[in-house]
């Protein structure tokens, strides 16, 4: 039988065709692909999934979950309407704002100044992506001990400068706020200088010379022809940046905890509060689920201004 | 001539302004880790002049476990790094090569829960361990660290094997090479470059991971930032002996710093500059 099945396949095709190497060539891709898919359907997308599941309960800590009684969308609206949650929103907001700005106009203003390449520069770059390597509890900690009422540098420079007397910074809730806000820039202002000025460095040198031919000043140049040639990088660093601060909450909670009240407490940290501090794990599922949908939203807008796997001819 | 030189000193000051302020704040850790506790208190900060002691990091080595934690550091770092590498490359090797039924899909997802934030995994986690009883594992840990990882090792790896000119995997297959021959033999040699920013990004961001390691790790399986943190709690004002562990925790990403800055530099622009 499988003799004659064969025969009449084979007077079916036209051509013979090399049938191994064409299965090879199908089943090969997803070969390649499934393990690393499999880790992440299991270690991102379940949890993500889990997430939702567990926010349609009243699932406490020391509660099993099998007890825990489905209240369906009870924690969605209780969500919208929860005075801390859209406290924690504002603090984000404003943490954001302030960060984005500063580390924006800072970074950008700094690579536009130091763009010329420059002998040594690969020794100044190295120092500066320094902070960017040192890991978040580290940062805490640092920068906990330098804004420190007691032994903290930070009040010894300024009274010995300027006079002001010492500050309880991380007990004040505007001290604090502001104390996260310095920490951040000083962690993330260079990220910005170096992604800049790589885009800076990249662009097609006849164009900046043709505007200075045209009689353009050092202004003109900036605003008028490098800026935007660069427009591009600077909304994805900025996205990209904006999606941190939807994700970052380990310097806050080694700095700060999220005090005094919840003056620096971002929404991530909020969840993380919500599910092992008050211990309400439904609740703050149902509060990550809006973090989702926020880094989601984010995430499709970087990826439609810049998709480096678009198509195969982008190379 | 003179113009030039005035611009360039304005160049190098500002440079050098700008690396102090970058580096201080590492300094004073540093510093701090080798004072003693007089010093630690002293009312006017020291940058230089103090007498240097090792009390700090001989405390934390022998109280504690500290070599345990540090061995599950280590464990954890290179177990999902080496997975992450290998998975991910093989992944993004598929993505950049070969074309397939749902490759789009799969590069625009993989994108997209690149940004997952760990907050999010951190309830699920938390329920996965309550559920299934395996508590305690860095098993656990490893499997999170790979999954967070994969997304940007594919991208960055995608970018990479890109640069490689096609025309020698061709080569390679008309001399009777199998796609398995192709990427161990011809692409792995060109890809090295690509492996290490890869491996360098996924060591970090495991070596450095705090929040996971701080809900699925019991006393035996304490990763290093774990054990750092619980210095506070217990000792508020140690201050000598928490910058000591924390002068420990840096010292891998920055030497790594020292010897790849260029690299990662490349990664860490790679998303924003390619586009």
């Amino acid at each position: 039988m499988a003799h004659a099945d064969m025969d009449t396949q084979r007077l079916d095709l036209p051509e013979p065709m090399p049938q191994p190497r064409f299965q090879a060539g199908f089943i090969t891709p997803y070969a390649f692909i499934f393990p690393a898919l499999l880790v992440m359907l299991g270690g991102l997308l379940y949890p993500v999934f889990m997430a939702m599941y567990l926010s349609l309960y009243d699932w406490q800590i020391g509660l099993d979950l099998e007890d825990a009684p489905f209240v369906g969308l009870t924690n969605f609206s209780r969500m919208l309407t929860d005075p801390q949650v859209w406290e924690v929103l504002w603090v984000t907001m404003r943490f954001g704002f302030w960060t984005i700005t500063i580390e924006m106009t800072l970074g950008v203003a700094l690579a536009l100044l130091l763009e010329k390449p420059i002998r040594g520069a690969s020794v100044f770059r190295t120092i500066f992506i320094l902070p960017l390597m040192v890991s978040p509890v580290v940062v805490g900690l640092i920068w906990r001990y330098l804004f420190d009422a007691r032994v903290g540098w930070i009040n010894y420079y300024l009274g010995a400068w300027f006079g002001i007397e010492p500050q309880i910074w991380l007990g004040d809730a505007q001290l604090a706020f502001f104390a996260i806000v310095f920490t951040d820039i000083w962690q993330w202002t260079p990220f910005i200088f170096i992604i800049v000025i790589a885009g800076l460095q990249a662009l097609p040198s006849e164009v900046v010379e043709a505007s200075t031919i045209d009689g353009a000043n050092w202004w003109q140049q900036v605003f008028l022809v490098k800026l935007p040639m660069i427009k591009s990088i600077l909304v994805i660093a900025l996205l990209m940046r904006l999606i941190d601060v939807f994700r970052g909450m380990e310097v806050m909670l080694i700095m700060t905890g999220g005090g005094p009240g919840r003056s620096t407490e971002l929404l991530s940290l909020h969840i993380y509060n919500r599910a092992f501090e008050t211990q309400q794990l439904g609740y703050a599922s149902a509060i990550s689920v809006l973090l989702i949908v926020i880094v989601f939203a984010i995430s499709t807008l970087i990826l439609t201004m810049a998709n480096p796997m678009k198509s195969r001819s982008d190379v | 001539m003179n113009d030039t030189f005035s611009r360039q000193l304005y160049h190098y000051s500002a440079l050098v302004v700008l690396a102090f302020m970058a580096l201080a704040p590492i300094w004073v850790m540093l510093a701090t880790s080798f004072k003693n506790d007089i010093d630690v208190q002293s009312a006017e900060p020291l940058w230089l002049f103090f007498v240097p002691t090792l009390e700090n990091y001989e405390y934390i080595m022998t109280r504690g476990k500290f070599d345990r934690y540090l061995t599950n550091s280590i464990i954890v770092g290179c177990a999902s790094t080496v997975m992450t590498l290998l998975l991910g490359g093989f992944c993004a090797y598929a993505l950049a090569r070969l074309d397939f039924k749902g490759r789009t899909l799969m590069a625009n997802s993989t994108l997209m829960v690149r940004m997952v934030p760990p907050a999010v995994l951190a309830v699920p986690a938390f329920a996965f361990v309550m559920i299934s009883g395996v508590d305690n594992d860095l098993a656990v840990l490893t499997f999170l660290y790979t999954a967070l990882n994969l997304p940007f090792a594919i991208w960055l790896l995608f970018g990479f094997y890109k640069q490689i000119p096609v025309e020698l995997e061709e080569a390679a297959v008309v001399d009777g090479a199998s796609p398995l021959q192709v990427f161990f033999r011809v692409l792995l040699p060109l890809m090295k470059s690509g492996y290490a920013v890869a491996g360098i990004f996924t060591f970090r961001i495991a070596w450095n991971e705090f929040i996971l390691a701080l809900l699925l790790t019991g006393r035996t399986t304490r990763t290093l930032p774990v054990a750092a943190s619980g210095f506070i709690t217990d000792t508020g004002v140690e201050w000598g002996r928490i910058m000591a562990m924390g002068t420990l925790i840096v010292i891998p990403p920055l030497l790594f710093t020292f010897f790849a800055a260029r690299q990662i530099i490349a990664g860490m622009t790679a998303g924003a500059v390619k586009g």
